[in-house]
């Protein structure tokens, strides 16, 4: 199944998120919002997408971008699920019981941008120690440790 | 026939037999320094290296020893996060008196290209441990590491023999409360070059 055929099945299946569907580099890029990531992500799953290869979140500065990469190895073609999340208590659903995959990625998330997954099973931190004061990648992250590069560098 | 010749020369200048004992503890501690290994980074590929055959770092009675209660010197070859300073703080000090440290390359010695803008990098192991030989390079050669490790050699053979005498040096990196290259004194008058404050950089990225 191409890009394209699985666009028009996926606009026949689920006509809201049709309008929030786009391709861009030979993929297609999925924007759905927080309250239904679970759900379009589990239809995605028996749809065929298989695999989970990363997760990341984007600081748009109002607010937080979540990134999911799907790929699919039947049909071989990949997928970008994205929703935003709001800055004020970001939380979202956890896509461990959906892709095992997700876990050390979350962790990951949680770690460096402080976005909280519910219903992970395990959300400690995986590279910062226990006791990190704040989330590093964040935009509004301050360190007074941390020394500015001088313009001349 | 050297050895003797260098025995004798050591002992000749001190008449005391303890500090004859001690010339010859030290003579003999600089020629076995065994070494750890605290490969962190990338350096540790040309630790490796000098290590192993073609560079063969047993030829001066060095080698890797991955324990730190048999060890004499730890080289820390590679970038130390903040996460993994308890951890090479707790290997120092389980190694046994008397102790050494080699930084090898830039990052061990002042955190390298982490020095600026990282969160998550220890500026240099002399924040933590008392080091004895830097030795520069991103990363140092083999031949490089190994001159420092000769150069810790005769560190050694001139050290007193008391295990808490350490040799304080200055950080001679520049630190944040320091004047930048450029930059005028308050009250020299307006700078030629247009630079900017201090703090404008910041302004940009803020959410």
């Amino acid at each position: 199944m191409k890009i394209e055929e699985l666009r028009e099945h996926l606009c026949g299946r689920y006509p809201d998120l049709c309008p929030l569907f786009s391709l861009e580099f030979g993929d297609g890029i999925l924007v759905v919002d927080a309250g239904k990531l679970h759900e379009a992500a589990s239809d995605l799953r028996d749809l065929g997408f298989d695999l989970l290869g990363w997760c990341t979140a984007v600081d748009r500065g109002a607010h937080f971008e979540m990134v999911y990469r799907l790929r699919s190895r039947t049909m071989q073609v990949g997928m970008f699920l994205k929703c935003d999340v709001p800055r004020e208590d970001a939380r979202i659903a956890s896509l461990t019981d959906l892709w095992p995959s997700a876990d050390w990625h979350e962790r990951e998330v949680y770690d460096l941008f402080g976005i909280r997954f519910d219903g992970h099973p395990n959300l400690r931190r995986i590279f910062l120690p226990e006791d990190w004061p704040g989330h590093p990648l964040r935009k509004d992250y301050r360190d007074e440790r941390m020394i500015r590069r001088p313009d001349y560098i | 026939m050297a050895l003797v010749d260098r025995l004798g020369k050591s002992l000749e200048s001190a008449p005391l037999l303890l500090t004859s004992v001690d010339a010859l503890v030290d003579w003999s501690l600089g020629h076995s320094l065994w070494a750890m290994p605290m490969g962190t980074a990338c350096c540790a590929m040309e630790l490796i290296a000098a290590s192993f055959s073609k560079f063969d770092f047993d030829r001066h009675g060095t080698f890797p020893r991955p324990d730190p209660r048999h060890v004499d010197v730890m080289i820390i070859a590679g970038t130390v996060t903040r996460k993994m300073q308890p951890a090479v703080k707790r290997l120092y000090e389980q190694m046994p008196d008397p102790k050494f440290v080699v930084a090898m390359g830039n990052c061990a010695v002042s955190g390298g290209i982490f020095f600026y803008d990282s969160y998550s990098v220890v500026r240099g192991v002399d924040e933590f441990l008392p080091v004895d030989v830097y030795i520069s390079g991103c990363p140092p050669r083999p031949e490089s590491l190994q001159d420092g490790v000769l150069r810790l050699r005769e560190l050694v053979r001139t050290r007193s023999i008391d295990p808490d005498k350490r040799y304080p040096k200055d950080l001679l990196l520049p630190k944040p409360s320091d004047r930048r290259r450029g930059e005028k004194a308050p009250g020299e008058g307006e700078g030629a070059r247009g630079e900017k404050a201090p703090g404008e950089r910041e302004g940009g990225d803020a959410a």
